[in-house]
């Protein structure tokens, strides 16, 4: 018997604007620092389109965006995001500080709230006060500050490890011991380093090479453990906060 | 007569294209809808958005990276249905002195894109003779940017693009389609050329990218074609090859694929049978 419905119910094939193009991305917030990283594959269905495409973008000295989802539409964010800084650049002689950079990013995609941009951000980078700060958003500009956070094709094997790991859920402290509120640095780099490693071991959209951005505040240098890594550094304009990038390889199967 | 090739040699029933046929036609219902006594929905009836599709399509088109630069190739089909319509057909389009687009995907609307890069290379070269010239990268971004917009507008332009060139001493090849989605890598291909080619051109080529000569080069993209018209029933033997280095962009004229069908003989259900 032949599939009758298709007869019942006449469907017009319609154009869908929307892709989802893999890839995963993440970030973790130091006392003094935040590390904002994502892979460099991009895939539609079985296919691997290409192996290196970034995902992590540098928006000022102190504000690093990630984005994650259709990537038509992520570039396309990215762009506009970067062209609003330059307007404030102009416009009042300095960088937009962090929670700015934040509202603006809920503003404009709000904005598309009935045609979505069909992007994750994730921002990561130092606020005014000198701490480490993400922001996470949903496609529509739902958006919180938080210590850590995973988007993308592996956010569901990647958030529960950090919730453990970086908020220590469900760890019990040793007696007279407590856990502490922030990370340093090469621990968190070990902690997304492994947590890519293993969302390539586990989703086939996720591999191929992983960017590491992490922005320093103000005055503070990299520990020797990291420096050990050859992190390349961004060429900034002041003598304020710094970033530098961590380029590792993952498997490309 | 049923003039949508999709329809041809089909049950009544098949409305949905079981086997991924490309272009798929929406079959019209104009009949039920007649007897309800209800607005004649046909297939022109509709806005022109939302329900446009390929007409006139155009398959694979395969490029990479070689020593002095980039090598695109693509055959010269262009299909209506699962009919051979056209086969005299280029696409590959020079743009500027550096540049190569190649397309896929539906005809008329590459054409139009021809049409738009034309007068685009006019007005910023010819004009404006300000020393400044278009490269690859910028007719890659301003592709890009058509196409997105387009798909934004629920309107798009249902091709799958491949830019390449040369300009200052740097290769450039990149991707776009018909949503905007841009990519770039030493090996790419469009269409079937992505599940079928682009295995064959990434053994072959990465790695590889400084030293392959343009033979070597050459031998691959043919290879990759003739298994392509060994397997994509919407291919042919006859094909373009760009080159474009640091000395222009060349293409050349129809070039015949060899293929050898021999093996096929001792096949039951290839050649003819004597049961």
């Amino acid at each position: 018997m032949p599939d009758m419905s298709a007869i019942a119910n006449p469907q017009q094939r319609q154009f869908n604007p929307y892709a989802e193009n893999g890839g995963t991305i993440l970030a973790v917030a130091g006392a003094d620092f935040t590390v904002i990283a994502g892979d460099t594959r991009q895939s539609e269905g079985y296919s691997i389109q290409t192996r290196y495409a970034s995902k992590v973008f540098r928006l000022t000295d102190r504000a690093v965006l990630a984005v994650n989802g259709f990537a038509a539409d992520g570039n396309m964010f990215v762009k506009k995001v970067k062209q609003r800084l330059e307007w404030y650049r102009h416009n009042h002689a300095k960088d937009m500080p962090l929670r700015s950079i934040a509202r603006l990013i809920q503003t404009m995609l709000y904005a598309q709230r009935f045609f979505p941009y069909y992007v994750y951000n994730i921002l990561g980078g130092i606020e005014e006060d000198g701490t480490g700060a993400v922001y996470s958003f949903d496609p529509v500009g739902s958006y919180e500050r938080e210590a850590c956070r995973a988007a993308g094709a592996a956010q569901s094997l990647l958030q529960p490890f950090l919730d453990n790991q970086i908020y220590f859920k469900n760890q019990t402290a040793a007696r007279g011991y407590s856990h502490p509120a922030h990370l340093p640095l090469p621990d968190v780099l070990s902690i997304v380093i492994d947590s890519f490693t293993s969302a390539t071991e586990r989703h086939i959209e996720v591999g191929d090479g992983l960017e590491m951005y992490i922005v320093m505040a103000k005055g503070q240098t990299l520990p020797d453990a990291v420096t050990n890594l050859l992190p390349e550094e961004l060429p900034s304009t002041g003598d304020g906060e710094r970033v530098f990038v961590l380029k590792r390889d993952l498997k490309k199967d | 007569m049923d003039h949508f090739p999709t329809n041809w040699g089909r049950p009544k029933y098949d409305s949905f294209d079981t086997h991924a046929t490309y272009p798929i036609h929406n079959r019209g219902h104009a009949q039920s809808a007649a007897s309800n006594g209800a607005v004649q929905h046909t297939h022109f009836s509709h806005s022109k958005s939302a329900l446009r599709q390929p007409i006139v399509t155009g398959t694979s088109v395969l490029a990479i990276k070689y020593k002095d630069g980039i090598m695109m190739a693509a055959d010269n089909l262009a299909s209506y249905g699962s009919l051979a319509r056209f086969k005299g057909v280029q696409r590959l389009h020079p743009v500027g002195d550096y540049t190569v687009v190649g397309a896929s995907g539906d005809m008329s609307d590459f054409q139009y894109l021809q049409h738009i890069l034309d007068g685009l290379v006019i007005s910023e070269e010819a004009n404006l003779q300000d020393g400044h010239t278009l490269g690859p990268a910028e007719i890659h971004e301003y592709l890009s940017q058509v196409m997105y917009q387009r798909r934004t507008k629920m309107d798009p332009l249902w091709n799958s693009l491949l830019v390449g060139g040369v300009k200052d001493g740097k290769r450039f090849l990149a991707f776009v389609d018909l949503l905007g989605v841009t990519y770039s890598a030493s090996t790419l291909a469009t269409g079937y050329g992505a599940y079928i080619a682009q295995p064959l051109l990434r053994k072959a080529v990465e790695g590889r990218e400084d030293t392959l000569t343009e033979h070597e080069a050459r031998t691959i993209l043919e290879d990759a074609l003739r298994v392509l018209f060994y397997r994509d029933a919407r291919s042919i033997n006859q094909y373009q090859i760009a080159t474009i280095t640091a000395n222009g962009a060349d293409i050349s004229g129809s070039l015949k694929l060899e293929t050898a069908w021999g093996f096929a003989e001792g096949i039951r259900g290839y050649g003819a049978q004597t049961q």
